[in-house]
């Protein structure tokens, strides 16, 4: 009867994972191989395809650098200071998450598009925001703003001030005391939190489709490249691209949760230690 | 008087050192990055006046799509609760063949971009799909349709649930179903009295995170819901066919109204999840 | 080498109403080894803080070697400072915790790495883990953890020494070691040192003063003899180790117990009034009385026979160096005690303290 109803579950389990979660990436991969394994090679060589994947890596790139940077100084003042209003900057910090990717993407055409605040003036300067590669990177970095901070802050303050302050009195410098004491401890999870941002900054579609413009090969990042060969009927290519991306994003995913384990087990072993 | 001062606020100061500068750094990227752009989202619908704002939002295709957000939305998180909580109970206390696998699997939405699952699921569950197919030969259509969004968003939703529900099932003690049985309660009285009630803070918050971001999603979405407005038409869609047609008032009203409602959500569901944390989880360790 | 506080006042941060140190002034002159006591709450931590610089404090002054501290930030203070759980770098070696002070010095000021290095094997000597430069912290046990903690603080050669409940995690016999090690330690190099402890056993026997806090104020700032025959107020007593509590008057020169059952005695040059007697267990000494008090043995300590003695309205437990029989009738004499009127002691010491 146990038994029965145990492998019931199982069977059950295994349904819903199959249907909902096996058969989309399956499906990817025989879209993409059904021409050979030739055609999306020779797609992917595409001189449009190629500049949506250098824009994409490129963007990517810089979102990870910047809100990596920005990102630990602001889990270094959330989790270690107390100060006024402090719970207004966490929220704000986290307010992009609940944000749709549209929105993520209007709201810099209404800073810098053609009937935005600054859009005309910074046009006559001949600096293009909007429909260009820096309006790209602006709504990656809004879209993937929390995550590095999400992840750092609360293991950060969970370890309190307690090394901080002894490498403080031993004469490190802040940027001392982070390098070598806060950052090494947090490592796992800062690289956790960096690869969370990569895979959000490669595959984000909504924002940056609303600022691009999407002239391809100037700004078509790999998802709207994607968008385009699709509505263009070219099935093979629009999965191949699909395929490399999912691939490129399933491996930071996949490497993330190795780490996370690794950080789960390390923590425990702290805890474990006095 | 203010050397005084300077003194004195010397003293009051934290002594760590490098909370001005990076409070410093993090206010400027904050500000730049998100109070600058929601400042202007906020800001920009009442620029030309409220008449044009209340204008824009006298709009019954705006009203249609937001409606279509919001139910399927939250119908489709209402699926992934069941859903969701065979999972995590399967992945936890089912002793599950390849639970690891499972494990791992259980990120795909995370993982894969929306445009791909996007693409992938209109595929799939299009008139010549794997999915589509069949069930078109029993007469459901799914893709192209309101249903479709549905199908879209549970797959977009579903991890929320699971990850939220997870850890607490994991907390919790075992002790617990067997002081229920020894206390005369049959298997399913556990699971509906004592189980369910303890994770219902968990799913009610992975329900909330699924229907927020449900609310906002594009991507995953827009190539299998087919689009006609007033049916299946959602309101990030809306915004950017308002774009397309230069008319940026509508677009930042629908924006305006689709981030109020989102935030809205997410404080609704902190508020439950602490009310509900609050009554609810008794343990020896409290 | 000294460290004068002046007239400290620190306020709760978000709560300007609760008053963590209530104007504290303390001179520890150089070369003392100086111990903070008191119970939890009582502001030890947060002077020894802010001493440290850790922790702003609202007025007074921090005046180390005759150098204002007050803008002076912690790491220029030349203070070793140990923490309560040590605070070890948890991603580096014991070698390398050690030499972090040298390691963060700028290039200008850090010494050549060889002599880092030599610098720490000094100090891996000195703490008697003279091979343990190349473990990790957690593999350490508490006490060895202690010892890294103490010669990482003293790695760039501070003059003071801080440490915060130091002995706290530590199982008593290690406990006992280690304290016998650190004054050692502090007489050899010569140290100016604070420690902060909530175990007045530990103050007594490793310092050289005691400085009892209580409510963020100094109760008492005195060396450990002094500390036990004339403690400032019932407090600092009753801290110092159990006590009996007899309540009286003084008239004509004589004290008259409250309770039945305990002898008057002589008390000369104290003023008539209501006046209360504080006694150490051992300090009372008992003898048969018809209709005394009905006293039993309740156990041993040192030696001495542990009696509860039934006063009526309370039993006090006293300590007698003679057997005693169970159900026995005694009365009380007190020899020698410490008297107090509101809340002080009366300077005036009765017989048994001349």
């Amino acid at each position: 009867m146990i038994g029965s109803s145990r492998w019931g579950l199982a069977a059950l389990t295994w349904a819903i994972i199959a249907v909902i979660l096996i058969l989309p990436p399956v499906l990817v991969m025989t879209e993409a191989l059904r021409n050979g394994a030739g055609a999306p090679i020779a797609s992917l060589a595409d001189p449009d395809a190629l500049s949506a994947i250098r824009l994409t890596l490129v963007m990517t790139a810089l979102s990870v650098l910047i809100n990596t940077i920005f990102g630990v100084l602001a889990a270094w003042v959330i989790s270690k200071y107390r100060f006024p209003l402090r719970g207004f900057l966490v929220a704000l910090i986290e307010l992009p998450i609940s944000v749709s990717p549209v929105v993520a993407g209007l709201v810099w055409l209404l800073l810098f598009g053609t009937q935005g605040w600054w859009g005309e003036a910074l046009d006559r300067m001949n600096i293009h925001i909007a429909f260009a590669a820096p309006g790209i990177l602006l709504a990656t970095l809004f879209v993937t703003f929390p995550y590095v901070t999400r992840t750092i802050a609360p293991l950060m303050e969970q370890q309190g001030r307690d090394a901080e302050e002894a490498a403080m009195l031993l004469g490190a410098s802040f940027f001392q005391i982070l390098w070598r004491v806060t950052l090494p401890e947090a490592r796992w999870a800062l690289l956790s939190g960096v690869l969370l941002t990569t895979a959000r900054a490669m595959g984000e579609f909504g924002a940056v489709s609303v600022v691009s413009g999407h002239i391809p090969g100037m700004t078509e990042t790999m998802p709207l490249h994607i968008e385009t060969l699709y509505n263009g009927y070219q099935t093979v290519a629009a999965f191949s691209m699909a395929a490399l991306l999912a691939l490129m994003a399933m491996a930071t995913v996949g490497l993330r949760s190795l780490l996370e384990a690794r950080a789960r087990a390390s923590l425990q072993t702290k805890d474990t230690a006095p | 008087m203010t050397v005084a001062a300077s003194l004195r606020s010397r003293r009051a100061r934290d002594p760590l050192p490098g909370f001005r500068l990076a409070l410093g750094g993090t206010l400027l990227w904050v500000g730049l990055i998100v109070a600058l752009p929601l400042t202007a989202l906020i800001v920009r619908p009442w620029q030309e006046g409220p008449s044009a704002m209340l204008a824009a939002l006298h709009d019954g295709r705006m009203f249609a799509a937001l409606r279509v957000s919001f139910t399927t939305a939250l119908l489709a998180a209402l699926i992934d609760v069941p859903l969701g909580l065979t999972l995590a109970w399967a992945l936890v206390r089912g002793r599950l063949p390849g639970r690891r696998i499972a494990d791992g699997l259980i990120d795909l939405p995370f993982a894969i971009p929306t445009a791909v699952t996007g693409i992938t699921l209109a595929t799939l569950y299009g008139p010549q799909g794997w999915l589509g197919a069949p069930l078109a030969k029993l007469g459901l259509s799914i893709a192209y349709s309101a249903t479709g969004i549905v199908v879209a968003l549970m797959f977009v939703g579903l991890p929320f649930i699971v990850r939220s529900v997870e850890p607490v099932l994991r907390d919790l003690p075992p002790e617990l179903e067997e002081a229920a049985g020894l206390l005369g309660a049959r298997p399913w009285q556990t699971v509906w009295r004592v189980i369910l009630p303890t994770l219902l803070p968990a799913a009610v918050s992975g329900f909330g995170l699924a229907f927020a971001r449900g609310i906002g999603e594009y991507g995953s979405v827009i190539f299998i819901a087919g689009n006609q407005p007033y049916h299946s038409e959602i309101a990030p869609l809306l915004v950017v066919v308002r774009l397309q047609e230069y008319d940026y008032a509508g677009a930042t009203s629908i924006a305006f109204v689709l981030l109020v409602i989102s935030s809205l959500c997410l404080a609704a569901v902190a508020w439950l999840r602490r009310r509900v944390a609050r009554g609810l989880i008794v343990g020896a360790d409290e | 080498m000294s460290v004068r506080i002046e007239n400290l006042v620190r306020t709760a941060p978000g709560n300007a109403s609760k008053v963590l140190l209530d104007g504290v002034s303390l001179d520890v002159p150089d070369g003392s080894f100086m111990a903070l006591v008191g119970p939890s709450g009582a502001g030890k931590t947060t002077l020894l803080r802010a001493i440290a610089g850790l922790d702003a404090f609202q007025s007074g002054s921090v005046v180390i070697d005759e150098r204002d501290a007050t803008g002076l930030s912690a790491r220029d203070r030349n203070i070793g400072f140990v923490f309560q759980n040590y605070a070890l770098f948890r991603n580096m070696t014991v070698a390398r915790n050690i030499s972090f002070g040298l390691d963060v010095m700028s290039r200008s000021q850090r010494p050549p790495q060889a002599e880092i290095d030599r610098r720490v094997q000094e100090l891996l000597d000195l703490i008697h883990l003279p091979d343990m430069g190349g473990v990790w912290p957690q593999r350490l046990s508490g006490g060895q953890r202690q010892r890294v903690a103490l010669a990482r603080a003293l790695a760039t050669r501070p003059r003071h020494l801080l440490l915060d409940e130091p002995f706290g995690a530590l199982d008593p016999v290690v406990r006992r070691s280690v304290r016998e090690w650190l004054r050692a330690l502090h007489d050899q190099l010569g140290l100016t040192t604070i420690l902060v402890t909530h175990d007045h056993e530990e103050a007594l026997d490793v310092s050289d003063r005691l400085v009892v806090m209580q409510d963020g104020r100094i109760v008492q700032d005195a060396g450990p003899d002094a500390l036990e025959a004339r403690p400032a107020t019932p407090f600092v007593m009753e801290f110092l180790g159990e006590t009996l509590k007899f309540a009286g008057q003084v008239s004509g020169g004589m004290f008259i117990p409250a309770d039945p059952h305990v002898a008057r005695f002589s008390v000369p040059g104290v003023a008539d009034g209501e006046i209360i007697a504080l006694i150490r267990p051992h300090e009372v000494r008992i003898t048969s009385a018809v209709n005394g008090a009905p006293a039993r043995k309740v156990g041993l300590r040192y030696g001495f026979a542990r009696l509860a003695v039934d006063m009526g309205d309370r039993v006090v437990d006293i300590l007698s160096a003679t057997p005693w029989d169970v159900g026995e009738s005694v009365e009380l004499h007190i020899d020698a005690a410490r008297l107090f009127r509101n809340g002080r002691m009366v300077e005036e010491r009765c017989d048994g303290w001349a």
